[in-house]
């Protein structure tokens, strides 16, 4: 039985034929855009594969480059110089993005703070080859030499804004409740920030240094005059090292046909070896909740 | 052992606005005392006052003297110190969520350092019992988080949290305005025993419960204390017509 007074207002108790057409294309709408997003997404990924899978086999993962003309080889050097490369770069900007973002969230209420939001926003924005020329200017013309520490250095100050801003954005999420019920408990505010609201916005902060390492890990030009490449292994972190982005590109150019296959090769791995590394830190983080007061 | 409280001229601000107006009080070791007034009348503010809790507000400020037992809160005192003596309880339970129920209890003694692993066990266990929650969750307690109880477990789990510390007075702002009546009986039933050992300060919008728990009332109007008696008196015969309009529900 419809409520009198309802059914006076016309249009509530029946949905017309309108309203029902025009909630279907809502969904389609977005479910076009979700296609539109994820397509090049899945297009990418396969073709690499389509290219790359043949030309991946133990000698590729485990050998240097053979002199040019001479078929075979692999980047071998160039995958463990991007792992050095991006260690370093993580063990740099990673703490200094974090600590960055939660002084702006935890102290930052003030003009220094609103600067430092400034300039790290205008960081972001810079083009990454002139963050390489910084970094060549502040490391490679000191060292008299291009390196690994230097390419490491360049990749740092590209983390650093991203990582600051969502751990901020992050922080802030934290109900301001836990940190009332911290202070009532008699925890001094750093033990607070460290063990309470940095704990509770943890996975919103890994998802920032994911997509601040996901983004450089690909990021060719601020490496061309720091890292420079490397035909050879090389561990120290004062010598020019290979890198996969950087090999991609050298093999890319080149005339050869072995090398453009490699190319591909090349850029599958690192795909690969940037989504299992994502993938690695998010389960490892999983497992750490809830294992106490850290 | 619970401690008296004495407050002297305290005025309190938020920036410009002056939340609360020379307040003079003294509230009695080991018993309850219920602050009841309407919304914005200056309650929280007071009793955040008393662990320093105002000031961690943006452009908030006291004046004015508080001693917790002999301690003075604001000459010498660091606020981390005077709150290790204080506890707190908030009007919405807020357990931290990333941490067990056995790691809610503790953090208070962990955050601060402590780790006695065999004495946590003991404090986490004692306080759990005390706050009326043991029995509900003692084979969960490594296990559920403190986020997956229910509304009045939480609020269970937060007192037990606040006196896993052994304070001296228990702060408590509204915390069963969030709660159903059962629960709420609990905590009223709760703070009925834990007078025994602590000095109880409450915050309540409710007036049966003030008239139930509390062997003191104040009153608050506006910022001011109006009238701060025996509750029996405050309820049968207050001196003020104000205290008089409020209780009988003519405003407010």
């Amino acid at each position: 039985m419809p409520d009198p007074a309802v059914a006076k207002i016309p249009g509530v108790l029946e949905i017309s034929l309108w309203r029902r057409v025009k909630d279907h294309l809502a969904t389609a709408f977005a479910v076009l855009t979700v296609v539109l997003v994820l397509a090049p997404l899945i297009a990418i990924f396969g073709y690499l594969v389509y290219k790359g899978i043949g030309s991946i086999n133990l000698s590729f993962l485990t050998q240097t480059p053979k002199p040019p003309g001479e078929l075979g080889g692999g980047m071998a050097n160039a995958i463990a110089g991007s792992v050095l490369i991006l260690a370093i770069a993580s063990l740099l900007g990673v703490p200094v993005g974090i600590g960055a973002g939660i002084y702006l969230a935890e102290y930052g209420r003030n003009r220094f703070g609103d600067t430092i939001r400034f300039v790290s926003d205008v960081l972001n924005g810079v083009p990454s080859i002139v963050i390489g020329i910084v970094a060549y200017a502040i490391v490679v013309l000191r060292q008299k030499h291009f390196s690994a520490l230097a390419g490491g250095v360049a990749l740092a100050i590209m983390m650093v804004p991203t990582i600051t801003r969502t751990t901020e954005e992050m922080l802030l999420l934290v109900p301001n409740a836990l940190r009332e019920a911290a202070f009532g408990l008699g925890v001094p505010q750093w033990r607070t920030t460290l063990s309470i609201v940095l704990r509770t916005a943890t996975s919103g902060i890994i998802t920032g240094v994911m997509l601040a390492f996901a983004r450089v890990a690909g990021e060719t030009a601020p490496l061309l005059f720091t890292a420079f490449g490397n035909q050879f292994w090389n561990w120290r972190l004062d010598q020019p090292t290979a890198a996969l982005p950087l090999q991609i590109f050298t093999y890319a150019i080149s005339p050869y046909d072995d090398w453009h296959r490699q190319a591909w090769a090349g850029a599958l791995v690192l795909i690969i070896l940037i989504v299992s590394a994502v993938a690695a830190v998010r389960i490892a983080v999983r497992r750490g909740t809830l294992g106490g007061v850290a | 052992m619970g401690v008296g409280i004495q407050v002297e001229n305290v005025n309190a601000w938020y920036g410009k606005s002056q939340a609360l107006h020379d307040i003079n009080l003294k509230v009695e070791a080991n018993h309850a005392t219920a602050l009841i007034g309407p919304s914005g009348c200056g309650k929280s503010t007071f009793i955040r006052c008393l662990n320093r809790m105002h000031e961690t507000t943006p452009e908030a400020r006291v004046e004015g003297k508080v001693k917790i037992g002999e301690l003075d809160a604001y000459d010498g005192t660091s606020p981390t110190q005077l709150r290790r003596r204080i506890g707190m309880v908030f009007q919405k339970p807020n357990p931290f969520p990333t941490m067990s129920i056995y790691d809610n209890v503790a953090a208070g003694l962990k955050l601060n350092g402590y780790r006695d692993k065999k004495h946590l066990d003991e404090i986490v266990e004692r306080s759990l019992k005390s706050s009326a929650l043991w029995e509900e969750v003692k084979d969960s307690v490594h296990k559920k988080s403190g986020a997956s109880l229910s509304g009045g477990q939480q609020q269970r789990l937060c007192i037990a949290r606040a006196l896993a510390v052994e304070p001296e007075v228990l702060l408590m702002d509204e915390p069963c305005s969030a709660l159903d009546p059962i629960s709420t009986g609990k905590i009223e039933e709760l703070i009925f025993e834990l007078k025994a050992q602590y000095t109880i300060v409450i915050v309540t919008h409710n007036m049966q419960q003030a008239a139930r728990v509390a062997e003191y009332t104040g009153f608050f109007l506006l910022g001011r204390l109006i009238e701060y008696d025996k509750t029996e008196k405050i309820f049968t015969n207050p001196s003020d017509k104000r205290t008089e309009d409020y209780i009988t529900g003519r405003f407010g």
